[in-house]
């Protein structure tokens, strides 16, 4: 086993000398063409297209939730909050929710007509993000003196409030008759994103949708390798590694662990407002607890702290929860004779995943650089002590 | 003290300015009392060593300097300023930088990194800065990587153990990355919580030589704290003793080793 290893390890380092140094950046750049012309390979409403536009999304908020979660350690139960402000930014001021009011921004012809908040996307994008920096300072400002899973507890609790929130908003009136939120009935009729010179979006063409998230997520990937190799990044590290060492080498604990918050939350709340239009509707019951374990999920399964790990994994659990089991496997238990969908069990079909992956391979997908560093250290000392407790002759030859 | 507004002011007697100064420094945890009314001068330029048995509270009295701890009563002043209610952080950014009697590197970091990390507070890219990477951003990291690599050749390692993670390094080479992580903050005062624990004589004796290298290569103080004899007589030019939490003897290595007080707090009380 041990040899086999080392041989796979050998192979690797192998492979990675005869690659010109511009290899990952060419690699990089031929996946960015090959997310572009995706869409012409498939029907433009087909069911795989609306699973990739999805599966898009939670890579977003995976990414943000990485950052939180995996560069500063600080494990965050709420994420789900996220999703709902930046859903309600969309639904605030992209609908005729707050019918009384009467502003427009860039809009369509047709939506600049209409009463209520009207913004481009772009701006509710830009909203989205501050509203959920701000409220993520908020959420940390509780958790900066606490540690671990006391961290955990605060940030779920603070998720199942937003969450609650959005439920009875119904009964908050804001004057003139607007309320907060729709509860569960939802804010409905929202904007489609629209741009100038291309139109607006519809549901049976998804191409441009899937476009607009996929330059989400390219935003997204970008300033997230930035910040890792930053001094910003570092900071989150060290952090994450020893609190009382990174203190010491003057490290700001509370600038430093809200900025992690905020950016993190940013990310949500832009994933969140692009579900907000691409779902037509802004309802409670879309913000589960679930959701927020999901996402960490996605986290963890790709490689807790891993840039491209987080953005595998939220793809991976996104087609899998939105086209492999409701319009691949879904018949199969019928098949086999029993009686129900495979829907139905979807919530025992993660948990086994992520109990195959936490026995398998726990580091994740694609493990984070330093970790793997760590791993494949940890082997090779490994190795090292067998070679020396058998001794050279002890081996067999 | 007394030099003040000349550009370039003659160097004052050494022994007449402090560093640092304690002030009554008193910290209790409860109703335990750790460290006791404890007051002390650390001179420009100098190395002074901090003694006592196990639970004297010297790593207290260093949490309180660093600012880890706020002393319960009493006030700690660097140069001129009252750092008593600073952050670490500020305080770091003010010029003191420490060591950990446990060794605490961030594990999952390169030596490279750690060293970096050591920096922050000397560097300036802010969020903004690290997103967009302007070239006075760039500048920044490549000088930053380069004067990390300069301070780990300085504490005396070699090129291919850089790169490698901080948890992978053997022990002594692992002190030495947190003694050039700590240095990376351009401090004026280092603190050294037991930096030959762990350390053969040989180690120990090369150590010592260090310290005096570095006191003068690069202007600084150094403020230790110390079990192995050998090191603080050859090394200190100044010992402070705590027992109890409580100062018991202060002064010349020489003094210090005769003083009574001292033979008792290490030995016990002679019977006769």
């Amino acid at each position: 086993m041990s040899e086999l290893r080392a041989q796979l390890r050998e192979w690797r380092e192998a492979v990675d000398k005869r690659l010109p140094p511009w290899w990952s950046r060419a690699l990089a750049g031929l996946l960015i063409v090959i997310g572009i012309v995706l869409p012409f390979l498939f029907s433009s409403s087909s069911a795989f297209m609306n699973a990739t536009i999805i599966a898009v999304a939670y890579a977003v908020m995976s990414l943000g939730l990485n950052i939180v979660v995996g560069f500063a350690g600080l494990l965050d139960l709420g994420y789900v909050a996220f999703y709902a402000l930046g859903a309600y930014s969309l639904g605030w001021f992209g609908s005729g929710f707050f019918f009384k009011a009467q502003i427009h921004a860039l809009v369509s012809p047709v939506a600049s007509t209409l009463p209520g908040v009207h913004l481009n996307f772009i701006l509710i994008l830009i909203a989205a993000a501050l509203i959920c920096a701000a409220a993520g300072m908020v959420i940390g400002l509780p958790t900066l003196r606490l540690r671990g899973d006391y961290i955990a507890i605060v940030t779920l609790a603070f998720g199942e409030i937003i969450v609650t929130l959005a439920i009875n908003g119904q009964s908050v009136h804001v004057g003139g008759g607007m309320t907060l939120t729709a509860g569960n009935l939802g804010i409905s009729a929202v904007d489609s994103p629209y741009f100038p010179g291309i139109g607006s979006f519809n549901l049976l063409n998804l191409r441009p949708w899937y476009w607009l998230i996929f330059a989400i997520l390219l935003v997204v990937v970008f300033v997230n390798l930035r910040l890792r190799d930053s001094r910003l990044g570092r900071a989150w590290i060290a952090l994450r590694e020893d609190e009382v060492a990174a203190v010491s080498m003057g490290i700001p604990v509370v600038r430093t662990k809200l900025l992690a918050y905020a950016i993190g939350a940013a990310f949500g709340g832009m994933a969140g407002a692009f579900f907000g239009t691409y779902y037509t509707v802004v309802n409670a019951g879309q913000f589960q607890f679930g959701f927020s374990i999901f996402i960490l999920a996605m986290v963890i399964i790709g490689g807790l702290g891993s840039i491209w790990g987080a953005v595998v994994g939220g793809l991976a659990l996104g087609y899998i929860n939105n086209y492999l089991i409701p319009d691949v496997l879904n018949t199969i238990p019928a098949k086999l004779g029993f009686n129900f969908q495979l829907t139905a069990v979807e919530f025992g079909i993660f948990g086994f995943l992520l109990v195959v992956m936490m026995v398998l391979r726990p580091q994740g997908l694609i493990p984070e650089r330093r970790r793997r560093l760590e791993l494949t250290a940890e082997i090779a000392a490994e190795d090292a002590q067998l070679v020396e407790t058998q001794g050279p002759a002890g081996g067999p030859t | 003290m007394s030099s003040t507004e000349t550009p370039t002011p003659p160097a004052p007697p050494a022994a007449a300015v402090s560093v640092l100064r304690a002030e009554r420094v008193t910290k209790m945890f409860g109703g335990l009392v750790a460290v006791n009314d404890v007051s002390f001068d650390v001179p420009l330029h100098s190395i002074v060593s901090l003694i006592g048995p196990n639970g004297a509270g010297k790593t207290t009295l260093f949490n309180m300097l660093t600012g880890l701890y706020r002393p319960t009563e009493g006030r700690i002043l660097l140069g001129e300023r009252d750092i008593t209610h600073l952050r670490p952080d500020i305080i770091t950014k003010h010029g003191v930088a420490r060591t950990f009697q446990n060794i605490r590197l961030f594990g999952a970091m390169s030596a490279v990194e750690n060293v970096m990390v050591g920096h922050h507070a000397r560097m300036r890219a802010g969020l903004f800065g690290s997103i967009f990477r302007p070239p006075w951003v760039r500048r920044e990291e490549r000088e930053t990587r380069e004067r990390a690599r300069e301070l780990l050749s300085y504490v005396g390692l070699r090129e291919p153990v850089f790169d490698r993670l901080a948890s992978q390094l053997p022990y002594g080479d692992q002190r030495r990355v947190e003694i050039a992580r700590a240095l990376a903050s351009q401090p004026r005062l280092l603190l050294l919580d037991e930096p030959t624990a762990g350390m053969n004589p040989q180690e120990s004796r090369a150590l010592t030589e260090f310290m005096r290298a570095m006191r003068d290569d690069l202007k600084l103080t150094i403020l230790l704290i110390e079990h192995d004899m050998k090191v603080v007589m050859g090394v200190s030019e100044r010992v402070t003793v705590l027992d109890y939490g409580k100062k018991i003897a202060e002064g010349a290595p020489a003094e210090v080793r005769a003083n009574p007080a001292v033979i008792e707090a290490y030995l016990g009380k002679q019977e006769s």
